[in-house]
């Protein structure tokens, strides 16, 4: 701890404005009857997602008592679903969520996420609220769509249907050195991290991930019939903004896949932690049609600011905290 | 000393395949779904490539013991450049493949920044500005201040500097050694 270190990482001026965003996202929902919930930042379940480590904590029922784990939670999706399959309605939340070790000019551990579902609506139809959002908090006005597929062409000249594992290698070593081996999801990750999205420019959604990213999105396909994840995700100036699902309601596939990031993890050594599953059974109970997005707060208001490390609009960065 | 990828910061001296390399530039690059990596701008010390490359974050990376120091250019024997830490008297014998480009601007009493690998030095950074006596240029242009033109002067060192035309042979110039160009007159002592 860095005593110095003892005042704000942004501007009080900044927090102003901060402020005055929360409200007015708040405001944007309120108009379209979506209502505001807020389930546990604290839960006894964790992400299952491999690339996701959720922090641990000790709770005890009292000082003495063996030491029960709970996680700090990623996101609200779980719980939220769980209210969906409740008779909920259309809902957002805008709480505080927790990735362990990602630390960087555009990642602090802790982070306000904005996470919203709205019944009867699908990946595009989301599309056009989000771009609404994002117009009233930052009056940017164009939106580009480009599926994954199409951004791979345009922008490396690959196309991801015909590519082998060893083309995406190559190309990426093109570029930039990689050690180690990956398979073909963890190169196409590569190359969209590294090569496409400091290209991109202006707002731009990139919809119909491959079905092997799907996470919790249902599978649809795209026009020549192949089998793509209805999954869409908003890059602002190169920066990840916003990540959406037209939500995956079968409890079975939600199963199956829950069994899939587990067997992962087995296999890169990471720790396998309590899944929720409670949310297979909200699912079994029925979860109605929807699609849902999560956006991250802290990044939007840079985007807003011109600013270019999110501790500027943080009160106080990881470092600080 | 180890340190994982995700330990990486700019100035951090690392050893990658068997070279000392230094960090440039440091990015965090995170998905939302999919796994992290650090990209990493850097400068091998060595061969002074510069080039990028991404690390797993659970990748593992050997500190390299790697220190600058400030040391005062004595003489060359035709082999080895010899140069001294001030405060110690400590000498060290530089290779010329270390030396480089600083070789041009050395006179002399020229501290200048050695950095060293496990106490080898492998990389002479002169001082931004040195200042050198003209061994010879053209005759200069009396009266010639305020006109642009430039003519080449050899320095005291050998190297070969554009200079304006009122410069004369015996004058001592401020020279810039980033970008190997004529600053002014330096001033009188």
């Amino acid at each position: 701890m860095n005593i110095d270190h003892w005042q704000p990482s942004a501007t009080l001026e900044t927090l102003k404005k901060r402020a005055a965003m929360l409200a007015q996202i708040r405001h944007f929902f309120s108009i379209r009857n979506v209502l505001e919930v807020d389930v546990p930042v604290l839960s006894q379940a964790a992400v299952s997602d491999p690339y996701i480590d959720s922090l641990t904590v000790e709770y005890r029922s009292f000082t003495e008592d063996a030491v029960q784990h709970y996680y700090l939670q990623s996101s609200p999706e779980y719980a939220m679903k769980r209210l969906l399959a409740a008779g909920s309605g259309c809902i957002y939340q805008m709480s505080k969520v927790f990735r362990n070790g990602e630390v960087g000019s555009k990642h602090n551990p802790e982070f306000t996420m904005l996470e919203w579902y709205r019944l009867g609506m699908d990946d595009q139809t989301l599309m056009d609220e989000v771009a609404a959002l994002v117009t009233c908090i930052t009056g940017i006005e164009k939106f580009k769509r480009l599926s994954y597929r199409q951004l791979f062409l345009h922008y490396l000249k690959i196309d991801i249907n015909t590519a082998s594992v060893a083309q995406l290698a190559a190309r990426m070593r093109e570029q930039i050195e990689v050690s180690g081996e990956y398979d073909r999801d963890g190169w196409l990750n590569l190359l969209m991290s590294h090569c496409i999205e400091p290209q991109l420019q202006g707002a731009v959604f990139v919809y119909h991930y491959p079905a092997s990213q799907a996470a919790l999105a249902k599978l649809t396909s795209d026009r020549d019939g192949v089998p793509v994840a209805a999954r869409f995700e908003l890059f602002i100036e190169g920066v990840e903004l916003a990540n959406g699902y037209h939500e995956l309601t079968d409890a079975a596939e939600q199963s199956r896949r829950f069994a899939a990031d587990q067997q992962l993890r087995a296999e890169l050594g990471l720790p396998q932690r309590p899944q929720e599953l409670r949310l297979v059974k909200a699912l079994e109970q029925g979860l109605p049609d929807c699609a849902g997005v999560a956006l991250g707060v802290d990044r939007l208001l840079m985007l807003a600011l011109g600013k270019t490390q999110i501790a500027e609009v943080l009160p106080f960065d990881f470092s600080r905290a | 000393m180890s340190y994982s990828a995700n330990q990486l910061k700019n100035g951090l001296k690392v050893m990658i395949d068997g070279d000392p390399c230094s960090m440039q530039q440091v990015e965090f690059v995170k998905p939302g779904k999919g796994q992290a990596f650090t990209r990493v701008k850097m400068r091998n010390l060595l061969t002074g490539r510069v080039w990028e490359r991404t690390f797993k974050s659970n990748e593992s990376l050997e500190g390299a013991d790697v220190m600058e120091r400030d040391m005062e250019y004595l003489y060359t024997d035709g082999d080895m450049f010899h140069f001294m830490v001030p405060v110690t008297f400590e000498q060290y014998a530089v290779e010329e493949k270390a030396v480089g480009d600083a070789v041009k601007w050395l006179k002399d009493n020229t501290v200048c920044i050695i950095t060293l690998w496990n106490d080898r030095a492998i990389v002479v950074t002169p001082p931004n500005f040195v200042e050198l006596e003209v061994a010879e240029t053209d005759p200069g242009l009396k009266g010639d201040t305020a006109q642009g033109g430039s003519k080449p002067a050899t320095l005291s060192t050998g190297a070969v500097v554009r200079v304006p035309l009122f410069i004369e042979q015996g004058e001592i110039l401020k020279i810039d050694t980033r970008t190997g160009e004529y600053v002014s007159r330096a001033a009188k002592a």
